[in-house]
């Protein structure tokens, strides 16, 4: 059982029966009134969109989904294969039920799959990945600030901000839950 | 190569915000206001419903200067302001740092009208300082012109104008903040800034209730671009109502298990010599965000409490 405290980006419900991720969720108290947790769900099987708006003390049952380690194989046009780490299986999910995850898969990433009555319908990242540098402007030598950044695009084609001393060809780390640059990988 | 990026990144946001605090020190002291500090930690916080103060080796982080500022109103002290950290227990989000810095400023012989016309000039005045000649400001993608005529809509009025009830009907149904926070917020302070006045006497425990009409408070919010910035009223100076109310606010506290607060004695016994009065208090860490189009508070404070 979760409760209002618990809510957060990426949290997983159970709404009438259906699983829904939360995908966007503030915490707001009009003038002087009570604290209220607003909050933006997707349905997990067929993708609408819900707003809902929550008081404290409420509470919600987790999404019954089954959670299975497996690894990212391959694209196949609008579509993301993934294969089971204990019985080969493999499993095809489609880019919306992907959505902003695919910024990160790479070959071979380990993930969570999330089934629901045996279908595929969500990945968890984990929190931090490594993705290559294949493009990013020179850094100007000199520029000291610190506090600049410029774009660069990482292998998967996802663009981020990063700081300038960024070059080609390096190793980042990202974070997946904001999707910004965290360090550098070293050597 | 710098050792935090995020933070040395806030650079331009950290200087607009000490431009920002700067301009409206030097308008306030420009005005005649004194400028005073009160203790952080109090024995007891002002009872409301909705708001819990953090305890503190016995005593409590306090959640607004209020009380002390009244205080000094009721000795004679007659425009004074004060920037200060406030604390409220459990408040996080886009909007919400559970330790967050507020501007008050109070003002004898005044009422609510006075302090809308104060914000009108502090905004403009700090907006300018923050090098904005045309005076519009970008919030959350929509454009806000601070010198436009700044709307002054009832409670009662956006009700009317932005929701399928009535004022009446959403306090009857316990919907009240549900609405305010669908409906209506978000249609606030678009274009210029809102004045959002009159709020029901039941969500004003502090405040004057309006001669002509009493079923509401001369109470108002400062909304820009759906984001509240500031709440101010028309003070209430009798001491015996005041009393009743605090008693009401601290049994609804304690019915909700809350941490029982003593009552605030000497601001009781000294309120009967406070002057009619009005005093407001505005999130600063909000203004700046307003000013510089931040889309979240994190954005304009050095640390929030998950980077420490």
């Amino acid at each position: 059982m979760y409760t209002v405290a618990d809510l957060k980006k990426g949290l997983k419900i159970t709404l009438d029966g259906d699983p829904y991720l939360v995908i966007a969720f503030d915490f707001t108290k009009p003038g002087k009134g009570q604290a209220l947790y607003r909050t933006k769900m997707r349905n997990m099987i067929n993708g609408t969109i819900l707003d809902r708006t929550y008081r404290s003390g409420e509470t919600f049952e987790p999404a019954s989904l089954e959670d299975r380690k497996m690894q990212y194989l391959y694209r196949e046009d609008d579509h993301f294969v993934f294969m089971d780490n204990q019985n080969y299986e493999q499993y095809r999910m489609g880019s919306e039920a992907v959505g902003d995850s695919a910024n990160y898969l790479i070959d071979n990433l380990p993930v969570d799959v999330l089934l629901f009555r045996d279908k595929a319908i969500g990945v968890d990242l984990p929190n931090f990945v490594n993705l290559k540098v294949i493009e990013t402007l020179p850094w100007v030598k000199g520029d000291t600030s610190g506090s600049d950044s410029k774009p660069a695009t990482v292998e998967t084609g996802y663009v981020l901000r990063v700081p300038p001393f960024i070059e080609e060809g390096e190793t980042i780390v990202i974070d997946t839950r904001t999707g910004e640059y965290s360090t550098r990988v070293k050597g | 190569m710098s050792a935090n990026w995020t933070l040395a990144r806030r650079r331009p946001a950290l200087e607009a915000r000490a431009r920002i605090i700067q301009a409206a020190r030097q308008h306030f002291i420009q005005e005649g206001f004194l400028e005073v500090e009160t203790p952080l930690r109090i024995p007891a916080p002002a009872p409301e419903s909705h708001i819990d103060a953090i305890p503190s080796d016995g005593w409590f982080l306090h959640t607004s200067p209020e009380l002390c500022m009244k205080r000094l109103l009721a000795a004679g002290y007659e425009r004074i302001f004060q920037f200060c950290h406030c604390w409220r227990a459990s408040e996080r989000g886009n909007r919400h740092l559970p330790e967050f810095t507020m501007l008050e400023w109070y003002r004898a012989n005044a009422d609510y009208d006075d302090l809308m016309t104060d914000c009108e000039n502090l905004l403009t005045a700090v907006a300018a300082a923050c090098g904005d000649r045309s005076a519009t400001i970008m919030v959350q993608g929509k454009e806000v012109r601070l010198d436009l005529p700044w709307q002054r809509l009832t409670v009662r009025e956006a009700f009317a104008r932005f929701s399928g009830v009535t004022m009446e009907e959403a306090l009857a149904a316990d919907r009240f903040d549900e609405v305010m926070v669908e409906a209506i917020e978000p249609m606030l302070g678009i274009g210029q800034p809102t004045f959002l006045c009159d709020y029901p006497a039941e969500r004003g425990a502090l405040a004057r209730l309006k001669p002509d009409d009493p079923s509401v408070a001369e109470r108002f919010e400062l909304y820009i671009g759906g984001i509240e910035l500031a709440n101010g009223f028309s003070e209430l100076t009798d001491a015996r109502e005041q009393a009743q109310r605090f008693e009401q606010e601290e049994r609804y506290r304690r019915s909700q298990g809350r941490t029982p607060y003593p009552e605030a004695s000497k601001f009781l016994e000294e309120l009967p010599a406070m002057p009619p009065s009005a005093g407001i208090a505005l999130g600063v860490d909000r203004l700046v965000m307003v000013l510089i189009g931040a889309k979240s508070i994190d954005e304009v404070v050095a640390f929030t409490p998950e980077e420490l």
